[in-house]
């Protein structure tokens, strides 16, 4: 029988019992518009596969428990030395088990790209506007999974229990004991009683391979199934309007490109952890909480909090007997709990500033929302400056600094650089906008001169392509709201603080270069 | 003779010869002053503490004081012992280039005799620490590697890091790395505490636990990266550099690839 | 959108432009034999995969430059895999660009919003379904399902109340007492007073009966850090002066701030710094906090000596030890 009436035969029998037919045949035509922007969520997606697989294989030698043991095994100078049996599993994996270490490595490689690849996603669709409406709960699940991310990673690399991590968890256990009322329960409830007890690493493996994976899972697959119901969205650009989705069909493109994407994915972990060694806890040691290495991190995508922590004032209240440590609670909580909130939110507040409650399958090129774009700076400008005071005890070993200025540099510098970011980047997106205007205008200039009868030398230049122009003209420019204070009648309208605020921000988002209609094009044609 | 004068007038004869000139006036004078080079073991304690003492006031006493008590910018050497003076001067610390945060280790200005007549004469102030003899560095032999290691992550990691990189102090003063760090002069920072470094006495950490900890320093010296490439043995910073760099690049590298059409 | 102004015109998809491949039937084959050939590629990673796990021992090291030695073993298994996961994908892909039909596609999107008979038809079941389930007119019902599933709420969260104990004194307490000996880490040797040079730093612990019993949770809290001074280097009020012992002063070795191990002693600056957050303590007076997010000093230990010059703790701390929590008193 030949392979064609083989596999016939056996889409009979599934679509005799499920009707699989009818669906499939939608879902294999279905488009998907092409552009390498677009991969980047891909990458997290493959890598939290991988995360799943490498994670499987190391749960068949690791052993959860803080049991002391004395280790036997093969790393020399650990010889004899007291830690837990989690420390003990984790060196046994390292160095016993073929391909243990490896897989440690892909493990954890797979990690840091996992959160780098749900970052770089998350600015794509900040920047780009994908996240309005219909996409506002998509936003939200992104959200959630970047934080789920941050928690899983944290416990994830916390479960070798050695020096590192542990001094981990312990800051962790600060953090928890300082809320207010409840904190000491809380602690006390996690740890099983004091710290560090012997309960915590059994319980966080727990919530690392089932809970959070599970929630994981459910959390990706409405993102995805999202994505493909929605239809994702799209450049703009000839041909690309708000009711088309114009790519290539899953079958066979994409299957080809992103299974294929999926084994680069997997390849380039893995030459990483061939090549690059990651969290060599045979170095670190066993955790005892009084010892503590110089220079110690947490993984990259929590160095904004260990900055925030670090640059935090002095500040405790004291009343009563009771203690409020507001420089753990603000930077280690509040702080973030606002920004996560903020974003989250994010499509709701622009849509409130906007006004603009319509669906969009079209993306922004980034110059033409200045707003949003130099918001998006803001926010990334206060990430890295947290970002560099939790390595600024590295900072100043490798570049001749002091930490003491480290600190005080971005103490100031998370409250001016901000907001410069916002300025220069606003001026930067208009200044990019007059520049396309002048490009569909004048067209490009070709750098030859031409010298004119009378005498005059003008720069030739060439008009660009329908496309280009297309591209360069076809986002909308939205009007500030219209807010007045008091109605037709001259009566004062309810809610006026807010709609104040509203109506101020509004302008400010308006804020553009007017862009090139058919009308300016007539003029410039006839002089 | 004649051959060369037939150049007495070309232009680089005038350059040629100041260089010479000046070579030769150098070589000799550093040949007729290199007396201590040319002295060995055969000298006599006191003509090595005399040595000693000339060395100190040509090189150190404009920082340290004619008689090694201490000025305002320099600390006094009463007392520092044989041990420090062959730490300080032996590392390169000592003469201090410049008068900026902290004395770093570079490549000694004295040579192994001079830095023993230092030694010995600093010695001869006041008794002080003495360098450790070649029997009692046997950290081979008498040092135990894991005793070391759970030593060093409880007195030296907090300052020099997990694997001894080194690590930041406060307002720019540093705990330098002790990799690649003669196992005597590791012993004797211990005993004497140079600069910000506390001092590790005999009875805080006894002498075989002193040489257990040189034995861990020069294992993980000598161990190679197992996992992959080191990136520093620093922790996450470098990792979480390398995964944005090489992990996340290489991957949209292959995504544009993936995404621009085919010829 | 702009009012009035016209916008410039979508000229529409632009004409496909043909590949190589699909013009040239040799260089379809080429890109075929190209692909075929990454596919190989990856076979041979996979082979140096096998080879390696099964061949090559785990004890070899091999000189690369740059990166120093490697181990043979861990590099052949993961370059083995690298490559053969890396050239799947790789042909993969160049097989889709190459080969595979690149002519763009539109497809319609669909309005999402659902036609108004069928909103109307799913309000008006909805509706049907809740009326004809009682639940809205029948408010005893109503009422006493609510406090049902409320009550039953409670039990999940009454079955959790073993996770741990309450928080008790022991929460505010070392095992340092009043005549504990000071102890070396590790060693468990008693320390005299004069075994301690000016400039000298160590870690003690407090003296159990049986070394062994001594676990993590007391690690945690008993930590104690021993430094000299020149007594004349104190700039302390005179109960905290009378808390040492000629020039030996002990603090808590937790940090107050988030409980890290307080160990980088400055010599010269008679500073202690925190390396997780920075924070600085100044031993000359009590360890005050002097910079950094610390809001507190270092709890110092009331030390003294025994009749043969060993050194024990006068009486407990007066204040616990590490990171704040709510129920501390300042």
């Amino acid at each position: 029988m030949t392979v064609e009436a083989k596999l016939g035969q056996v889409a009979n029998y599934v679509d005799e019992r499920t009707g699989a037919a009818a669906f499939l045949k939608k879902s294999l035509r279905k488009v998907f518009p092409d552009h390498w922007s677009f991969l980047l969520g891909e990458v997290a997606l493959y890598s939290f596969v991988i995360l799943l697989l490498s994670g499987t294989f190391l749960t068949f030698w690791f052993d959860p428990s803080m049991r002391e043991v004395v280790y036997e095994g093969a790393y020399q100078p650990l010889e004899g030395v007291k830690m837990s049996a989690a420390y003990a599993s984790a060196l046994d994996i390292s160095f016993e088990v073929r391909g243990g270490l490896l897989m440690r490595q892909i493990h954890h490689w797979a990690a840091l790209i996992f959160m780098a690849a749900i970052v770089a996603h998350l600015l794509r669709v900040f920047f780009t506007g994908a996240f309005r409406k219909p996409r506002e709960g998509n936003w939200i699940i992104g959200v959630g999974l970047l934080t789920l991310g941050i928690v899983e990673g944290f416990l994830g690399y916390s479960l070798p229990d050695d020096l590192l991590s542990g001094t981990g968890i312990r800051i962790a256990e600060a953090i928890i004991q300082a809320i207010p009322v409840v904190g000491s329960y809380l602690s006390y409830f996690a740890f099983g009683g004091v710290f560090p007890g012997e309960l915590f690493i059994p319980r966080i493996y727990i919530v690392h391979v089932l809970l959070l994976p599970g929630a994981f899972l459910a959390l990706i697959t409405v993102h995805l199934m999202l994505v493909w119901y929605q239809k994702h969205t799209q450049y703009p650009g000839p041909g690309r309007t708000e009711k088309n989705v114009v790519g290539y069909p899953l079958m066979p493109m994409y299957m080809a490109k992103a299974g294929g994407f999926f084994f680069i994915v997997f390849g380039v972990t893995a030459f990483l952890a061939a090549v690059a060694s990651i969290n060599p806890i045979w170095l670190y040691g066993p955790y005892t909480p009084a010892q503590i290495s110089a220079g110690s991190q947490p993984d990259w995508y929590m160095g904004w909090l260990d900055g925030l922590v670090r640059m935090a004032p002095p500040i405790e209240t004291y009343f009563f007997g009771y203690t409020v440590s507001w420089n753990i609670l603000i930077p280690g909580l509040i702080i973030p709990g606002i920004l996560f909130t903020g974003m989250a939110l994010y499509p709701f507040i622009e849509s409130w500033i906007t006004g603009d409650k319509r669906e969009h399958h079209l993306l922004d090129r980034p110059r033409n929302a200045p707003n949003r774009t130099a918001l998006g700076a803001m926010s990334l400008t206060f990430m890295m400056v947290t970002l560099i005071n939790g390595g600024n005890d590295l900072i100043a070993t490798h570049f001749d600094l002091s930490i003491n200025q480290i600190m005080w540099g971005t103490r100031f510098g998370v409250f001016i650089l901000p907001p410069l970011a916002f300025i220069i980047t606003k001026r930067l997106c208009l200044s990019l906008q007059r520049a396309d205007r002048e490009l569909v205008l004048h067209g490009r200039e070709t750098g030859r001169l031409l010298r004119m009868p009378s005498g005059e030398f003008v720069e030739v230049h060439e008009p660009i392509s329908p496309e280009k122009a297309f591209i360069l003209t076809s986002h909308e420019q939205l009007p500030a709201l219209e807010l007045p204070a008091v109605d037709a009648r001259g009566v004062k309208r309810a809610g006026a603080l807010k709609n104040k605020l509203r109506a101020r921000l509004s302008n400010a988002n308006a804020v553009a270069i007017p862009k090139v209609s058919t009308e300016d094009l007539k003029e410039i044609e006839s002089h | 003779m004649k051959r060369l004068s037939r150049f007495r007038r070309h232009k680089a004869a005038a350059p040629l010869l100041l260089i010479f000139a000046l070579l030769g006036i150098g070589g000799t004078f550093s040949v007729a002053s290199a007396t201590t080079a040319s002295e060995t073991s055969a000298v006599e304690r006191s003509t090595l503490i005399e040595e000693g003492r000339q060395i100190f006031l040509k090189g150190c006493s404009s920082c340290h004081g004619l008689n090694a008590e201490g000025v305002s910018v320099a600390p006094s050497l009463i007392g520092v012992g044989a041990a420090s003076v062959d730490f300080q001067v032996g590392t390169g610390r000592m003469p201090m280039a410049d008068m900026s945060t902290q004395a770093m280790r570079k490549a000694p200005v004295y040579n192994d005799e001079e830095v023993a007549a230092l030694a010995a004469y600093v010695a001869s102030l006041a008794p002080g620490p003495e360098i450790p003899g070649m029997e009692l560095l046997n950290f081979e032999r008498d040092g135990s590697t894991a005793e070391g290691g759970e030593l060093f992550r409880n007195n030296c990691a907090m300052c020099h890091n997990f694997a001894g990189q080194g690590g930041a102090l406060t307002q720019g003063k540093y705990a330098p790395t002790v990799m690649g760090v003669l196992p005597k002069h590791i012993y004797e920072a211990m005993v004497t505490g140079p600069q910000a470094m506390p001092v590790f006495n005999d009875k805080t950490i006894t002498p075989e636990e002193k040489l257990s900890i040189i034995k861990w320093i020069k294992s993980a010296e000598a161990e190679p990266n197992l996992g992959g490439a080191s990136l520093g043995r620093v922790g996450p910073v470098t990792e979480g550099l390398l995964a944005w760099t090489l992990g996340l690049g290489l991957l949209i590298g292959v995504a544009v690839w993936l995404a621009t059409k085919a010829k | 959108m702009s009012s009035q102004l016209e916008p410039i015109k979508d000229p529409g998809l632009p004409a496909h432009v043909h590949r190589k491949t699909d013009t040239d039937p040799k260089a379809a084959d080429r890109a075929e034999r190209q692909v075929a050939a990454m596919f190989g590629i990856s076979a041979l990673g996979t082979v140096l995969l096998i080879i390696s796990y099964i061949f090559v021992p785990d004890d070899l090291f091999i000189f690369i430059p740059i990166m120093g030695n490697q181990n043979a073993h861990q590099l052949g298994l993961g370059l083995g895999m690298a490559i053969a996961l890396f050239f799947i994908g790789l042909g993969a892909i160049h097989w889709a660009k190459t080969l595979m039909p690149d002519q763009e596609v539109v497809m319609q999107r669909h309005e999402f919003r659902s036609p108004e008979e069928d909103r109307k038809a799913f309000v008006d079941t909805v509706k049907e379904g809740v009326s004809s389930s009682g639940l809205g007119r029948r408010s005893l019902i109503k009422r006493s399902l609510g406090a049902a599933l409320g009550l039953s709420a409670l039990s999940p969260i009454l079955l959790l109340r073993d996770l741990g104990p309450l928080p008790g004194p022991e929460q505010k307490m070392t095992n340092w007492k009043s005549g504990t000996y000071l102890v070396t880490d590790p060693g468990d040797r008693r320390i005299k007073a004069s075994d301690l040079e000016v400039g000298s730093v160590a870690q003690v612990m407090p003296e159990f009966a049986d070394p062994k019993d001594r676990h993590l949770d007391d690690i945690a809290k008993d930590a104690l850090l021993l430094i000299r001074l020149r007594p004349a280097e104190f700039n302390l009020e005179p109960d905290r002066l009378a808390m040492t012992h000629e020039g030996i002063i002990a603090f808590s070795k937790i940090c107050s701030h988030m409980g890290c191990a307080v160990a980088l002693y400055e010599q010269t600056t008679k500073h202690l710094l925190c390396p997780c957050h920075q924070s600085t303590f100044d031993v000359t007076r009590a360890a005050k906090v002097i910079f950094g997010p610390a809001a507190r000093p270092l709890p110092q230990l009331d030390i003294t000596v025994d009749d043969e010059g060993y050194l024990i703790a006068r009486k407990p701390f007066s204040e616990p030890v590490g990171p704040s929590f709510w129920g501390r008193e300042k």
